[in-house]
C-alpha cells in the first residue's frame, strides 16, 4: 500500500519539524545579538554586556520589550493585511528549512532517522519557491500600512528581490548543470564524496553570495529599510511584536540561506579531510551525525558572520547601483558562467573531444 | 595711475591656495579594477577584521573605574582624628573661602561628657554643603586650619530631588576609624592623611 500511514515516521518527523524550528528561532534569536556584538567589536565598542553574563540573555530581554511594547494598527490600513504581512514574512523564512539536510541519519530504537525533514528531489527548487514568496509579506506588509516610505520600502524591496532572483537562479543553473541533480541531499552527498562545488562553481557561488545579500536584505542591499531615506522602509508603520517579525524573519531569513549556501558549495554537513566510513566504524552512527551537526553548524555560523561582517563594512548601494549591478553585471556575468559551465560539461561527457 | 586692475590681484589670489592642503578632486573613470568593486570591499573588510583586535578604550565603568589623580576634587569629607573625635570646630572659616557660598553651619559648645566625640570645645552641630552650588574648587580644604574638610575620590552622585543633593552631616562624617574601620579606610581612599593637631 502506498499510502500505508507509518506513525512512528510520522512522528520522527514532527520531531524534527519542532526542534528544526525552534533551533532556527534561537539561533535567529542569537543572530540578533551576534549582530550588536560583531557591530561593537569592529567599532571598538564593547556591545551588550549589561543583560546576564556576557550579555548573553540580552535578546530574552530585546524580546520581552517587543512583547510589552503597545501595539499600534493604523486605522486607516487594511487591517487583515496589515497582520498578515509580518506573519507571511515568518512563515516562508520557516519553511525553507524544511528540504536543507542537517546531518545524514542517526539511529534511534532500530530505526534509521533521516536528519532532514523531506527529502524532496526537486529541493533547491522548492527553497527558491519558498524564497520568493517571502516577498510578498513585505509587499503586503507595505502596502496595507498605507504610507508612502512603506510602500516606496516595499517596491523596492521587491524589484530588487525579483531583479537579484534572476541572476541567482542562472548562477544555479550552472551548478545544476555539474551536479545534474536537484536533491539538496544528493548534492551534499556528491561533495562528500568528491571535491566541495565551490572548487567547481567559483564564479557561479559569488553571484549566488552577491544575491543572497540581495535577497536578505542586507547591507549593501537594504534599501528596503534604508532608515535615512524612508524612515523605516516597509516596516515604517510597524510596532510591536510585528516589527519584531520582521527584523526576526530576516534573521532566520541569514541563517537558512547560509545553509542553502553551505548545502550547495560548501559541502554540506561534510568535515573536511575526514572519511566518514572509517568515524562511522570507529564511534558509531549516532556520533557521526553530531558531528556532521556541528560541522554544518560551523560552517552556516562563519556565513552568519560574513553577513554581518559585511554588513558594517559596506555602505549601502545607491538604487540606479543596485539596478546597474543587478542587471548589466550580474545576469551576463551569471549567463556567461553558465555557457562556460555547459561547454566544459559537453565536453567531458565527450571525453575532452570536441 | 588709470592701468589699476583690482580684479588682476584678485584672481591671482583665487588661483593661489592659501595653503598647500587642498587636494584635487581626482575625476577620472574607473579602471575595470575599480569598477568591479570586489578588491575595494575585501580591504574594507580586512580593515574591519583588523579592528576586531584592537583594544577597546571603553571602561566597564561600574565595575571598572578610571583612576583618578592625585589631585582629584570630588565629595566633601568631614574629617575625624585617630581616636574618631571630629576635627570641625566651626570657626567658618571655609564658608567663608567658598566662593560659591555652599557651606552653612551653626556652632555649638561640647558639653561635659562629649570628649570622646569632638577633638575641642566648639564643634559643628549642623553643617551643610549644598553640592549642586559647589563649584569643586577645594578651597574650603585650603582654608581650614583644623584639617577638618577634605575632597574625596567620590563625585556626585545622582538623586531624585533637588533637596537630595544638600548633605548633612550624616552624609559628610567619614566613619569612625575604630569602630567602623574597613568604611573607614575606604573612605579615606589612598589621600586623605590625618595630622598631628
Amino acid at each position: 500500500m502506498l499510502l500505508t500511514i507509518d506513525l512512528a515516521f510520522v512522528l520522527e518527523k514532527l520531531i524534527l519539524i519542532v526542534i528544526v524550528v525552534m533551533s532556527s528561532l534561537l539561533i535567529a534569536m542569537y543572530a540578533t545579538f551576534g549582530e550588536r556584538k560583531v557591530a561593537a567589536i569592529m567599532q571598538d565598542r564593547r556591545g551588550p554586556n549589561r543583560a546576564g553574563p556576557f550579555g548573553l540573555l540580552q535578546p530574552v530581554a530585546d524580546g520581552m520589550k517587543l512583547f510589552f511594547k503597545e501595539e499600534i494598527i493604523p486605522n486607516f490600513s487594511s487591517k487583515f493585511l496589515f497582520i498578515l504581512g509580518p506573519c507571511l514574512a515568518m512563515l516562508t523564512a520557516m519553511m525553507t528549512g524544511a528540504v536543507i539536510p542537517w546531518g545524514d541519519k542517526v539511529h534511534f530504537f532500530g530505526r534509521d532517522i533521516s536528519l532532514q525533514i523531506a527529502d524532496v528531489n526537486i529541493g533547491i527548487l522548492y527553497v527558491f519557491g519558498v524564497v520568493s514568496l517571502g516577498v510578498y509579506g513585505i509587499m503586503i506588509g507595505s502596502w496595507a500600512s498605507n504610507n508612502k516610505f512603506s510602500l516606496m520600502g516595499g517596491l523596492r524591496a521587491a524589484s530588487q528581490i525579483i531583479s537579484y532572483e534572476l541572476a541567482m537562479g542562472i548562477a544555479l543553473i550552472a551548478l545544476l548543470m555539474v551536479t545534474g541533480t536537484l536533491s539538496l541531499k544528493t548534492m551534499v552527498g556528491f561533495q562528500m564524496d568528491g571535491y566541495w562545488n565551490i572548487f567547481k562553481q567559483p564564479l557561479g557561488f559569488l553571484i549566488f553570495l552577491i544575491c543572497v545579500f540581495a535577497e536578505c536584505n542586507r547591507t549593501p542591499f537594504d534599501l528596503p529599510e534604508a532608515e535615512n531615506e524612508l524612515i523605516g522602509g516597509y516596516h515604517t508603520e510597524y510596532s510591536s511584536m510585528k516589527l519584531g517579525f520582521y527584523l526576526f524573519a530576516e534573521y532566520i531569513n541569514m541563517f537558512i540561506s547560509s545553509s542553502v549556501m553551505v548545502s550547495l558549495f560548501f559541502g554540506g554537513y561534510d568535515i573536511p579531510f575526514v572519511n566518514d566510513a572509517h568515524l562511522v566504524e570507529s564511534i558509531g552512527v549516532n556520533w557521526v551525525a553530531l558531528l556532521h551537526t556541528f560541522s554544518f553548524l560551523f560552517k552556516a555560523a562563519f556565513f552568519l558572520f560574513l553577513f554581518m561582517w559585511v554588513r558594517w563594512t559596506i555602505p549601502r548601494f545607491r538604487y540606479d547601483q543596485l539596478m546597474n549591478l543587478g542587471w548589466k553585471v550580474l545576469i551576463p556575468l551569471s549567463l556567461f558562467n553558465m555557457l562556460v559551465t555547459g561547454a566544459l560539461v559537453l565536453l567531458q561527457q565527450n571525453n575532452w573531444h570536441f | 595711475m588709470h592701468n589699476f586692475k583690482p580684479w588682476a590681484a584678485i584672481e591671482i589670489t583665487s588661483m593661489q591656495s592659501l595653503t598647500n592642503r587642498a587636494k584635487a578632486v581626482d575625476r577620472r573613470p574607473m579602471s575595470l579594477l575599480e569598477r568591479a568593486y570586489l578588491p575595494a570591499i575585501f580591504k574594507g573588510m580586512a580593515i574591519t577584521f583588523g579592528h576586531m583586535f584592537k583594544k577597546r578604550p571603553t571602561i566597564n565603568y561600574p565595575e571598572v573605574t578610571r583612576p583618578f589623580s592625585p589631585v582629584f576634587r570630588g565629595l566633601h569629607v568631614l574629617n575625624r582624628d585617630e581616636e574618631g573625635r571630629e576635627n570641625c570646630t566651626a570657626c567658618g572659616l571655609c564658608a567663608v573661602a567658598c566662593p560659591a557660598e555652599a557651606i552653612t553651619m551653626e556652632a555649638a559648645e561640647r558639653q561635659k561628657g562629649e570628649e570622646h566625640l569632638y577633638r575641642e570645645e566648639k564643634y559643628a552641630a549642623k553643617y551643610e554643603i549644598n553640592m549642586l552650588r559647589c563649584i569643586f574648587c577645594g578651597l574650603c580644604e585650603e582654608a581650614c586650619p583644623k584639617d577638618a574638610i577634605y575632597l574625596s575620590e567620590t563625585f556626585a552622585p545622582a538623586n531624585f530631588q533637588r533637596k537630595g543633593f544638600i548633605y548633612g552631616k550624616d552624609d559628610l562624617l567619614i566613619p569612625h576609624p575604630i569602630n567602623e574601620k574597613e568604611a573607614y579606610d575606604k573612605a579615606r581612599g589612598g589621600r586623605v592623611t590625618i595630622k598631628q593637631a
